[in-house]
Protein backbone atom coordinates (compact mmCIF):
# COMPACT_ATOMS: atom_id res chain seq x y z
CA UNK A 1 0.00 0.00 0.00
CA UNK A 2 1.25 3.31 -1.28
CA UNK A 3 1.27 6.18 1.56
CA UNK A 4 -1.35 8.15 -0.86
CA UNK A 5 -3.87 5.14 -0.54
CA UNK A 6 -2.90 4.85 3.51
CA UNK A 7 -4.13 8.65 3.92
CA UNK A 8 -7.19 7.69 1.84
CA UNK A 9 -8.42 4.80 3.46
CA UNK A 10 -7.36 4.30 6.49
CA UNK A 11 -5.73 7.96 8.23
CA UNK A 12 -8.86 9.84 7.04
CA UNK A 13 -11.81 7.51 7.75
CA UNK A 14 -9.95 7.55 11.20
CA UNK A 15 -9.96 11.13 11.72
CA UNK A 16 -13.54 11.29 10.83
CA UNK A 17 -14.72 8.51 13.12
CA UNK A 18 -12.36 10.67 16.26
CA UNK A 19 -14.12 14.22 15.54
CA UNK A 20 -17.46 11.86 15.06
CA UNK A 21 -16.82 10.30 18.62
CA UNK A 22 -18.11 12.90 20.48
CA UNK A 23 -21.05 12.74 19.43
CA UNK A 24 -21.56 9.00 19.24
CA UNK A 25 -21.01 9.53 22.65
CA UNK A 26 -23.59 12.35 23.63
CA UNK A 27 -25.76 9.95 22.09
CA UNK A 28 -25.47 7.28 23.89
CA UNK A 29 -25.30 9.31 27.14
CA UNK A 30 -28.84 10.80 25.95
CA UNK A 31 -30.54 7.20 25.02
CA UNK A 32 -29.30 5.91 28.98
CA UNK A 33 -30.89 9.11 30.43
CA UNK A 34 -27.82 10.36 31.86
CA UNK A 35 -28.34 13.90 31.18
CA UNK A 36 -28.97 15.19 33.96
CA UNK A 37 -32.67 17.05 35.24
CA UNK A 38 -31.40 19.94 32.80
CA UNK A 39 -30.79 18.69 29.61
CA UNK A 40 -30.37 21.79 27.06
CA UNK A 41 -27.65 22.65 29.45
CA UNK A 42 -25.50 19.32 29.81
CA UNK A 43 -26.28 19.39 25.77
CA UNK A 44 -24.81 22.84 25.17
CA UNK A 45 -21.42 23.03 27.10
CA UNK A 46 -20.98 19.52 26.10
CA UNK A 47 -21.02 20.66 22.58
CA UNK A 48 -19.25 23.69 23.41
CA UNK A 49 -16.21 22.09 24.40
CA UNK A 50 -15.58 20.10 21.57
CA UNK A 51 -16.31 23.27 19.69
CA UNK A 52 -13.20 24.85 20.84
CA UNK A 53 -11.29 21.91 21.24
CA UNK A 54 -11.88 20.92 17.42
CA UNK A 55 -11.21 24.74 16.76
CA UNK A 56 -8.22 24.24 18.87
CA UNK A 57 -7.14 20.96 17.09
CA UNK A 58 -7.63 22.66 13.41
CA UNK A 59 -5.38 25.48 14.14
CA UNK A 60 -3.03 23.86 15.64
CA UNK A 61 -2.12 21.84 12.45
CA UNK A 62 -0.30 24.11 10.32
CA UNK A 63 1.98 24.68 13.40
CA UNK A 64 2.48 21.01 13.31
CA UNK A 65 3.31 20.60 10.18
CA UNK A 66 6.04 23.46 10.70
CA UNK A 67 7.42 21.34 13.81
CA UNK A 68 7.57 18.56 12.59
CA UNK A 69 8.32 19.01 9.13
CA UNK A 70 4.82 16.31 8.34
CA UNK A 71 3.53 17.88 5.62
CA UNK A 72 0.68 15.05 5.13
CA UNK A 73 -1.67 16.61 8.59
CA UNK A 74 -2.09 19.41 5.89
CA UNK A 75 -4.84 17.09 4.23
CA UNK A 76 -7.23 17.20 7.43
CA UNK A 77 -7.06 20.97 8.12
CA UNK A 78 -10.63 21.90 6.50
CA UNK A 79 -11.89 19.01 7.36
CA UNK A 80 -10.80 19.95 10.90
CA UNK A 81 -12.15 23.19 10.37
CA UNK A 82 -15.27 21.77 9.50
CA UNK A 83 -16.12 20.06 12.39
CA UNK A 84 -14.75 22.68 14.45
CA UNK A 85 -18.21 24.17 12.39
CA UNK A 86 -19.96 21.94 12.95
CA UNK A 87 -19.82 21.00 16.63
CA UNK A 88 -20.49 25.18 16.98
CA UNK A 89 -23.71 24.88 15.12
CA UNK A 90 -24.55 21.84 17.33
CA UNK A 91 -24.08 24.04 20.21
CA UNK A 92 -25.69 27.10 18.98
CA UNK A 93 -28.81 24.85 18.01
CA UNK A 94 -28.76 23.50 21.70
CA UNK A 95 -29.43 26.91 22.53
CA UNK A 96 -31.52 28.22 20.10
CA UNK A 97 -33.72 24.50 20.47
CA UNK A 98 -33.42 22.93 23.59
CA UNK A 99 -32.72 26.09 25.98
CA UNK A 100 -34.90 28.56 24.44
CA UNK A 101 -37.24 26.81 22.61
CA UNK A 102 -37.03 28.86 19.53
CA UNK A 103 -38.16 32.32 21.59
CA UNK A 104 -36.27 34.74 18.91
CA UNK A 105 -37.58 38.08 20.77
CA UNK A 106 -35.80 36.31 23.85
CA UNK A 107 -32.71 35.06 21.36
CA UNK A 108 -32.11 38.37 19.54
CA UNK A 109 -32.20 40.41 23.01
CA UNK A 110 -29.24 37.61 24.39
CA UNK A 111 -27.43 38.67 21.38
CA UNK A 112 -27.38 42.23 21.76
CA UNK A 113 -27.36 41.95 25.82
CA UNK A 114 -25.53 39.60 27.06
CA UNK A 115 -21.49 40.07 26.07
CA UNK A 116 -20.54 36.43 26.28
CA UNK A 117 -23.22 36.12 23.89
CA UNK A 118 -22.39 38.50 21.59
CA UNK A 119 -18.29 37.42 21.70
CA UNK A 120 -19.96 33.90 21.16
CA UNK A 121 -22.09 34.83 18.22
CA UNK A 122 -19.04 36.64 16.54
CA UNK A 123 -17.29 33.38 16.57
CA UNK A 124 -19.74 31.21 15.03
CA UNK A 125 -20.17 34.17 12.21
CA UNK A 126 -16.74 34.00 11.48
CA UNK A 127 -16.91 29.76 11.19
CA UNK A 128 -19.76 30.16 9.24
CA UNK A 129 -18.28 32.65 6.68
CA UNK A 130 -14.90 30.10 6.62
CA UNK A 131 -17.14 26.57 6.02
CA UNK A 132 -19.16 28.46 3.38
CA UNK A 133 -16.28 28.99 1.32
CA UNK A 134 -14.30 25.93 2.43
CA UNK A 135 -14.57 23.93 -1.20
CA UNK A 136 -12.23 24.04 -3.48
CA UNK A 137 -14.63 25.98 -6.00
CA UNK A 138 -15.14 28.84 -3.68
CA UNK A 139 -11.20 29.20 -3.53
CA UNK A 140 -11.41 29.69 -7.00
CA UNK A 141 -14.85 32.18 -7.13
CA UNK A 142 -12.77 34.17 -4.29
CA UNK A 143 -8.79 34.22 -5.82
CA UNK A 144 -6.36 32.57 -3.59
CA UNK A 145 -5.34 36.22 -2.18
CA UNK A 146 -9.06 36.92 -0.73
CA UNK A 147 -9.51 33.61 0.31
CA UNK A 148 -6.46 33.67 2.53
CA UNK A 149 -7.58 37.24 3.52
CA UNK A 150 -10.87 35.96 4.95
CA UNK A 151 -9.81 33.35 6.28
CA UNK A 152 -7.26 34.61 8.33
CA UNK A 153 -10.57 35.49 10.18
CA UNK A 154 -9.98 32.52 12.17
CA UNK A 155 -7.76 34.17 14.16
CA UNK A 156 -10.40 36.23 15.81
CA UNK A 157 -12.76 33.21 16.54
CA UNK A 158 -9.59 31.20 18.20
CA UNK A 159 -9.53 34.02 20.81
CA UNK A 160 -13.65 35.13 20.72
CA UNK A 161 -14.45 31.14 21.37
CA UNK A 162 -12.11 30.73 24.63
CA UNK A 163 -13.32 34.28 25.96
CA UNK A 164 -16.91 33.41 25.26
CA UNK A 165 -16.26 30.48 27.37
CA UNK A 166 -14.39 32.79 30.14
CA UNK A 167 -16.85 35.32 30.57
CA UNK A 168 -19.81 32.77 30.65
CA UNK A 169 -18.28 30.62 33.46
CA UNK A 170 -19.01 32.93 37.06
CA UNK A 171 -16.03 33.47 39.55
CA UNK A 172 -12.57 32.83 38.76
CA UNK A 173 -12.26 29.41 37.05
CA UNK A 174 -8.91 27.44 35.12
CA UNK A 175 -10.78 26.04 32.16
CA UNK A 176 -11.33 28.49 29.74
CA UNK A 177 -8.26 30.12 30.72
CA UNK A 178 -6.74 26.78 29.45
CA UNK A 179 -8.31 26.92 25.96
CA UNK A 180 -7.59 30.77 25.92
CA UNK A 181 -3.44 29.72 27.34
CA UNK A 182 -3.34 27.32 23.96
CA UNK A 183 -5.06 29.70 21.55
CA UNK A 184 -2.77 32.35 22.47
CA UNK A 185 0.33 29.59 21.98
CA UNK A 186 -0.95 28.81 18.84
CA UNK A 187 -1.34 32.45 17.18
CA UNK A 188 1.93 33.23 19.09
CA UNK A 189 3.82 30.66 17.11
CA UNK A 190 1.58 31.95 14.01
CA UNK A 191 3.55 35.72 15.08
CA UNK A 192 6.91 34.45 15.31
CA UNK A 193 7.20 32.75 11.89
CA UNK A 194 5.61 36.01 10.46
CA UNK A 195 8.33 37.91 11.46
CA UNK A 196 10.70 35.49 11.08
CA UNK A 197 9.46 35.85 6.88
CA UNK A 198 9.58 39.32 7.42
CA UNK A 199 12.96 39.60 8.79
CA UNK A 200 14.08 37.78 5.80
CA UNK A 201 12.62 39.80 3.04
CA UNK A 202 14.17 42.59 4.64
CA UNK A 203 17.41 40.74 5.00
CA UNK A 204 17.41 39.71 0.72
CA UNK A 205 16.09 43.24 0.03
CA UNK A 206 19.35 44.68 1.64
CA UNK A 207 21.10 42.47 0.16
CA UNK A 208 19.78 42.96 -2.87
CA UNK A 209 20.58 46.67 -2.47
CA UNK A 210 23.98 46.45 -1.52
CA UNK A 211 25.01 43.83 -4.26
CA UNK B 1 -54.39 14.26 44.54
CA UNK B 2 -51.54 13.08 46.34
CA UNK B 3 -51.96 13.69 50.59
CA UNK B 4 -48.87 14.22 52.41
CA UNK B 5 -49.10 12.41 56.09
CA UNK B 6 -45.66 12.90 57.84
CA UNK B 7 -45.60 11.73 61.59
CA UNK B 8 -45.13 14.97 63.86
CA UNK B 9 -42.43 13.03 65.82
CA UNK B 10 -40.51 10.23 64.09
CA UNK B 11 -38.62 9.94 66.83
CA UNK B 12 -40.10 7.22 69.35
CA UNK B 13 -40.77 9.19 72.52
CA UNK B 14 -38.47 6.60 74.58
CA UNK B 15 -35.61 7.80 72.54
CA UNK B 16 -35.89 11.08 73.30
CA UNK B 17 -33.59 12.35 76.32
CA UNK B 18 -36.25 14.21 79.07
CA UNK B 19 -35.80 17.58 78.80
CA UNK B 20 -35.20 18.22 82.43
CA UNK B 21 -31.97 15.68 82.30
CA UNK B 22 -30.96 17.70 79.08
CA UNK B 23 -31.21 21.01 79.79
CA UNK B 24 -29.32 19.70 83.07
CA UNK B 25 -26.47 18.73 81.71
CA UNK B 26 -25.40 22.50 80.80
CA UNK B 27 -25.96 23.77 84.47
CA UNK B 28 -23.65 20.99 85.94
CA UNK B 29 -20.90 22.44 83.29
CA UNK B 30 -21.58 25.57 84.31
CA UNK B 31 -21.21 25.17 87.74
CA UNK B 32 -17.78 23.25 86.75
CA UNK B 33 -16.86 25.96 84.79
CA UNK B 34 -16.81 24.09 81.87
CA UNK B 35 -19.67 27.01 79.90
CA UNK B 36 -16.80 27.06 77.09
CA UNK B 37 -15.90 23.64 76.54
CA UNK B 38 -19.68 22.94 76.20
CA UNK B 39 -19.26 22.69 72.13
CA UNK B 40 -17.04 19.86 72.70
CA UNK B 41 -19.05 17.98 74.39
CA UNK B 42 -19.47 14.78 72.42
CA UNK B 43 -15.68 14.61 72.79
CA UNK B 44 -15.83 14.46 76.54
CA UNK B 45 -18.84 13.17 76.72
CA UNK B 46 -20.31 10.33 74.00
CA UNK B 47 -23.42 9.87 75.74
CA UNK B 48 -24.63 13.71 74.46
CA UNK B 49 -25.20 11.98 71.10
CA UNK B 50 -28.16 10.56 72.19
CA UNK B 51 -29.47 14.16 73.44
CA UNK B 52 -29.28 15.02 70.26
CA UNK B 53 -32.10 15.26 67.79
CA UNK B 54 -30.26 15.32 64.87
CA UNK B 55 -29.79 11.83 62.56
CA UNK B 56 -27.18 11.05 59.92
CA UNK B 57 -27.23 11.48 56.85
CA UNK B 58 -29.91 9.82 54.63
CA UNK B 59 -32.07 8.97 57.63
CA UNK B 60 -35.56 10.64 57.90
CA UNK B 61 -36.68 13.66 59.67
CA UNK B 62 -40.05 15.43 59.83
CA UNK B 63 -41.53 18.95 60.57
CA UNK B 64 -45.09 20.39 60.77
CA UNK B 65 -45.63 21.30 57.66
CA UNK B 66 -46.53 24.67 57.51
CA UNK B 67 -50.00 25.48 56.15
CA UNK B 68 -49.28 28.03 53.79
CA UNK B 69 -46.70 26.95 52.48
CA UNK B 70 -47.46 23.09 51.03
CA UNK B 71 -47.53 21.52 47.46
CA UNK B 72 -51.27 21.92 47.27
CA UNK B 73 -51.25 25.86 48.06
CA UNK B 74 -48.52 26.25 45.91
CA UNK B 75 -50.43 24.38 42.95
CA UNK B 76 -46.92 22.77 41.78
CA UNK B 77 -45.11 19.35 43.02
CA UNK B 78 -42.02 19.47 44.40
CA UNK B 79 -39.11 18.21 42.20
CA UNK B 80 -37.91 14.59 43.48
CA UNK B 81 -35.23 13.85 45.61
CA UNK B 82 -33.13 12.34 42.94
CA UNK B 83 -33.39 16.03 41.16
CA UNK B 84 -32.96 17.85 44.39
CA UNK B 85 -29.90 16.26 45.16
CA UNK B 86 -28.41 15.84 42.23
CA UNK B 87 -28.36 19.11 40.44
CA UNK B 88 -26.23 21.50 42.87
CA UNK B 89 -24.55 24.88 42.44
CA UNK B 90 -22.09 24.63 45.44
CA UNK B 91 -19.07 25.37 43.93
CA UNK B 92 -16.72 24.64 47.19
CA UNK B 93 -17.25 20.65 45.69
CA UNK B 94 -16.92 21.68 42.14
CA UNK B 95 -18.77 24.09 39.25
CA UNK B 96 -20.43 21.21 37.60
CA UNK B 97 -23.69 20.83 38.94
CA UNK B 98 -23.00 17.37 39.76
CA UNK B 99 -19.85 17.78 41.08
CA UNK B 100 -21.66 18.78 44.71
CA UNK B 101 -23.38 14.96 44.61
CA UNK B 102 -19.91 13.26 43.47
CA UNK B 103 -17.91 15.16 45.89
CA UNK B 104 -19.35 16.50 48.99
CA UNK B 105 -18.81 12.07 50.73
CA UNK B 106 -15.60 13.69 52.68
CA UNK B 107 -18.04 16.51 54.63
CA UNK B 108 -18.27 15.89 58.08
CA UNK B 109 -21.36 16.84 59.88
CA UNK B 110 -21.35 15.67 62.89
CA UNK B 111 -20.49 17.32 65.49
CA UNK B 112 -20.83 20.67 63.99
CA UNK B 113 -21.00 24.01 64.85
CA UNK B 114 -22.16 27.73 64.97
CA UNK B 115 -19.64 30.44 65.68
CA UNK B 116 -22.49 33.65 66.85
CA UNK B 117 -20.45 36.78 67.37
CA UNK B 118 -21.09 40.42 67.15
CA UNK B 119 -23.74 42.68 68.15
CA UNK B 120 -25.69 39.86 69.81
CA UNK B 121 -26.04 39.56 73.94
CA UNK B 122 -25.42 35.83 74.11
CA UNK B 123 -22.24 34.65 71.81
CA UNK B 124 -21.01 31.82 72.00
CA UNK B 125 -20.00 28.70 69.54
CA UNK B 126 -23.35 26.76 70.03
CA UNK B 127 -23.45 22.67 68.90
CA UNK B 128 -26.54 22.59 66.18
CA UNK B 129 -28.32 20.49 68.16
CA UNK B 130 -29.06 23.27 70.80
CA UNK B 131 -29.06 26.13 68.19
CA UNK B 132 -31.94 24.19 66.20
CA UNK B 133 -34.72 23.29 68.61
CA UNK B 134 -36.41 19.84 66.80
CA UNK B 135 -40.08 20.83 68.17
CA UNK B 136 -39.51 23.82 65.68
CA UNK B 137 -38.50 22.60 62.70
CA UNK B 138 -41.10 22.74 60.26
CA UNK B 139 -42.05 21.54 56.07
CA UNK B 140 -42.57 24.55 53.62
CA UNK B 141 -42.32 24.02 50.06
CA UNK B 142 -40.90 26.82 48.34
CA UNK B 143 -39.96 28.04 44.94
CA UNK B 144 -36.29 28.37 44.76
CA UNK B 145 -35.00 30.59 41.98
CA UNK B 146 -31.59 30.44 40.71
CA UNK B 147 -29.78 33.27 38.97
CA UNK B 148 -28.76 31.19 36.32
CA UNK B 149 -32.79 31.70 35.71
CA UNK B 150 -33.63 27.52 36.20
CA UNK B 151 -35.90 27.32 39.64
CA UNK B 152 -36.66 24.47 41.64
CA UNK B 153 -40.10 23.67 44.01
CA UNK B 154 -38.58 22.32 47.16
CA UNK B 155 -39.94 20.94 50.10
CA UNK B 156 -36.91 22.23 52.74
CA UNK B 157 -36.73 21.69 56.38
CA UNK B 158 -36.27 24.26 58.45
CA UNK B 159 -36.67 26.18 61.44
CA UNK B 160 -37.27 30.23 60.76
CA UNK B 161 -34.30 31.95 61.39
CA UNK B 162 -35.94 35.00 63.44
CA UNK B 163 -36.60 32.13 66.04
CA UNK B 164 -32.91 31.28 66.73
CA UNK B 165 -32.06 35.15 66.30
CA UNK B 166 -35.09 35.35 69.18
CA UNK B 167 -32.97 33.40 71.50
CA UNK B 168 -29.76 34.54 70.55
CA UNK B 169 -30.91 38.23 72.21
CA UNK B 170 -29.31 40.71 69.44
CA UNK B 171 -28.21 43.95 70.65
CA UNK B 172 -29.76 47.26 68.93
CA UNK B 173 -26.28 47.53 66.99
CA UNK B 174 -27.47 44.38 64.88
CA UNK B 175 -28.25 46.20 61.64
CA UNK B 176 -27.11 42.98 59.59
CA UNK B 177 -26.52 39.17 60.07
CA UNK B 178 -23.19 37.87 58.44
CA UNK B 179 -22.72 34.35 57.67
CA UNK B 180 -20.07 32.23 56.67
CA UNK B 181 -19.66 28.70 55.29
CA UNK B 182 -16.61 25.96 56.36
CA UNK B 183 -13.47 26.32 55.06
CA UNK B 184 -11.60 23.55 54.95
CA UNK B 185 -10.65 22.29 51.71
CA UNK B 186 -9.64 18.46 52.75
CA UNK B 187 -13.50 18.49 53.02
CA UNK B 188 -14.50 20.54 50.46
CA UNK B 189 -11.90 19.69 47.52
CA UNK B 190 -13.48 22.71 45.10
CA UNK B 191 -11.69 25.36 47.79
CA UNK B 192 -8.52 24.36 46.49
CA UNK B 193 -9.49 26.70 43.53
CA UNK B 194 -9.85 29.99 43.49
CA UNK B 195 -13.16 30.22 41.86
CA UNK B 196 -13.86 32.37 44.96
CA UNK B 197 -12.37 33.90 47.66
CA UNK B 198 -13.06 31.36 50.30
CA UNK B 199 -14.54 31.37 52.71
CA UNK B 200 -18.47 31.90 51.25
CA UNK B 201 -19.76 34.70 52.62
CA UNK B 202 -23.33 36.00 53.09
CA UNK B 203 -25.80 38.25 54.49
CA UNK B 204 -29.06 40.17 55.09
CA UNK B 205 -30.45 42.80 56.61
CA UNK B 206 -31.76 42.22 59.96
CA UNK B 207 -35.23 43.06 58.63
CA UNK B 208 -35.01 40.38 56.20
CA UNK B 209 -33.44 37.61 58.24
CA UNK B 210 -36.37 38.58 60.77
CA UNK B 211 -39.24 38.19 58.24
CA UNK B 212 -40.82 35.25 59.09
CA UNK B 213 -40.17 33.38 55.04
CA UNK B 214 -36.85 33.11 55.94
CA UNK B 215 -34.89 29.54 57.24
CA UNK B 216 -32.66 27.92 58.70
CA UNK B 217 -33.03 24.75 56.58
CA UNK B 218 -31.56 21.09 57.85
CA UNK B 219 -33.35 19.05 55.65
CA UNK B 220 -35.27 18.38 52.57
CA UNK B 221 -37.56 15.78 51.57
CA UNK B 222 -38.48 14.38 54.30
CA UNK B 223 -34.29 13.76 54.99
CA UNK B 224 -31.55 15.36 56.98
CA UNK B 225 -29.97 17.86 54.86
CA UNK B 226 -27.72 16.00 51.87
CA UNK B 227 -24.20 17.01 51.73
CA UNK B 228 -24.28 18.24 48.56
CA UNK B 229 -27.61 20.51 49.68
CA UNK B 230 -25.64 22.37 52.06
CA UNK B 231 -25.50 20.02 55.21
CA UNK B 232 -25.98 20.64 57.71
CA UNK B 233 -27.71 24.14 57.88
CA UNK B 234 -28.10 26.67 55.37
CA UNK B 235 -30.00 29.47 54.76
CA UNK B 236 -33.39 29.68 52.72
CA UNK B 237 -34.22 33.09 51.50
CA UNK B 238 -36.84 31.97 48.86
CA UNK B 239 -37.11 35.44 47.53
CA UNK B 240 -33.84 36.29 46.82
CA UNK B 241 -31.45 34.66 44.16
CA UNK B 242 -30.09 31.21 45.12
CA UNK B 243 -26.90 32.20 45.74
CA UNK B 244 -28.02 34.22 49.06
CA UNK B 245 -29.23 31.18 50.83
CA UNK B 246 -25.51 30.00 52.28
CA UNK B 247 -24.70 26.31 52.78
CA UNK B 248 -22.78 24.63 55.95
CA UNK B 249 -23.17 27.55 57.88
CA UNK B 250 -20.45 27.89 60.62
CA UNK B 251 -20.55 31.60 61.39
CA UNK B 252 -23.20 33.88 62.04
CA UNK B 253 -22.07 37.60 62.82
CA UNK B 254 -24.66 40.33 63.88
CA UNK B 255 -23.06 43.75 62.61
CA UNK B 256 -23.57 47.17 61.72
CA UNK B 257 -22.62 47.90 58.43
CA UNK B 258 -23.51 45.77 55.22
CA UNK B 259 -21.22 42.85 55.27
CA UNK B 260 -19.24 41.66 52.26
CA UNK B 261 -20.56 38.98 50.07
CA UNK B 262 -18.75 36.85 47.92
CA UNK B 263 -20.87 37.18 44.73
CA UNK B 264 -20.71 41.07 44.92
CA UNK B 265 -17.02 40.95 45.66
CA UNK B 266 -16.57 38.93 43.04
CA UNK B 267 -18.72 40.59 40.09
CA UNK B 268 -20.17 43.36 42.29
CA UNK B 269 -21.54 44.84 38.75
CA UNK B 270 -23.63 41.88 37.90
CA UNK B 271 -24.11 40.83 41.91
CA UNK B 272 -25.80 43.12 44.49
CA UNK B 273 -26.17 42.66 48.24
CA UNK B 274 -29.57 42.25 47.71
CA UNK B 275 -30.10 40.01 44.60
CA UNK B 276 -34.15 39.94 45.42
CA UNK B 277 -35.70 37.87 42.13
CA UNK B 278 -36.78 40.45 40.25
CA UNK B 279 -38.10 39.60 36.43
CA UNK B 280 -38.16 43.44 35.39
CA UNK B 281 -34.15 43.79 36.27
CA UNK B 282 -32.10 41.91 33.76
CA UNK B 283 -28.51 40.69 34.64
CA UNK B 284 -25.44 41.18 32.04
CA UNK B 285 -25.74 37.20 31.78
CA UNK B 286 -29.30 35.84 32.07
CA UNK B 287 -32.10 37.71 31.09
CA UNK B 288 -34.54 37.29 34.66
CA UNK B 289 -37.76 37.55 33.00
CA UNK B 290 -38.22 33.96 32.22
CA UNK B 291 -36.80 30.52 34.27
CA UNK B 292 -36.76 26.75 33.02
CA UNK B 293 -38.26 24.88 35.83
CA UNK B 294 -35.84 22.22 36.55
CA UNK B 295 -38.04 18.89 37.22
CA UNK B 296 -41.20 20.11 35.48
CA UNK B 297 -40.47 18.51 31.97
CA UNK B 298 -42.50 19.26 28.67
CA UNK B 299 -43.86 16.76 26.25
CA UNK B 300 -40.18 16.63 24.56
CA UNK B 301 -38.69 15.84 28.72
CA UNK B 302 -37.27 19.33 28.91
CA UNK B 303 -38.17 21.51 31.78
CA UNK B 304 -40.32 23.83 30.66
CA UNK B 305 -39.92 27.94 30.83
CA UNK B 306 -42.16 30.01 32.61
CA UNK B 307 -42.17 33.85 33.53
CA UNK B 308 -40.25 34.63 36.78
CA UNK B 309 -42.70 36.06 39.23
CA UNK B 310 -42.05 39.46 41.00
CA UNK B 311 -40.11 38.50 44.18
CA UNK B 312 -40.75 34.85 43.38
CA UNK B 313 -43.60 34.80 44.16
CA UNK B 314 -43.17 36.36 47.83
CA UNK B 315 -44.09 39.75 46.63
CA UNK B 316 -47.09 39.44 49.27
CA UNK B 317 -45.04 38.70 52.22
CA UNK B 318 -41.81 41.14 51.56
CA UNK B 319 -42.52 44.26 49.13
CA UNK B 320 -43.04 46.32 51.97
CA UNK B 321 -39.02 45.60 53.46
CA UNK B 322 -38.00 47.27 50.33
CA UNK B 323 -40.66 50.36 50.44
CA UNK B 324 -39.51 53.69 48.61
CA UNK B 325 -36.11 51.66 47.41
CA UNK B 326 -35.38 51.31 43.63
CA UNK B 327 -34.73 48.05 42.77
CA UNK B 328 -32.80 48.89 39.98
CA UNK B 329 -30.00 50.51 41.82
CA UNK B 330 -30.21 48.35 44.58
CA UNK B 331 -30.21 44.88 42.84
Amino acid sequence: MNKETRLTWIVKPVVHAAALAPVAWLVWLGLGGQFGPNPAEFINRYTGDWAIRLLLIALAVTPVRGITGLAAVMRFRRMLGLYAFFYALLHVTSYVALDQYFAWAAIWQDILKRNYITVGMLALVILTALAVTSPKAMVRKLGGRNWQRLHKLVYVAAVAAPVHFFMMRKGFQVEPLVYGGIAGLLLAYRAAVWMKAKARTRAARADVQTA
Amino acid sequence: MLIYQRPRHPIPSSEITPKSVFDDRRRVLKALGFGGLAATMPMWFPDHAAAAWRPAEGKALSGTPHPKYTAQALGQEPASFEVVSTYNNFYEFGTGKGDPADNAGKLKTTPWTVKVEGAVEKPGTYDIDDLIKAEDIEDRVYRFRCVEAWSMVVPWLGVPLAKVIQRLNPTSKAKYVYFETLFDPDQMPGQRRPVLEWPYKEGLRMDEAMNPLTLLAVGVHGQVMPNQNGAPIRLIVPWKYGFKSIKSIVLMRFVEKEPPTSWSDTNGREYGFYSNVNPNVSHPRWSQATEKKIGVNNVFGLPIRQPTLMFNGYEDEVASLYAGMDLKKFF
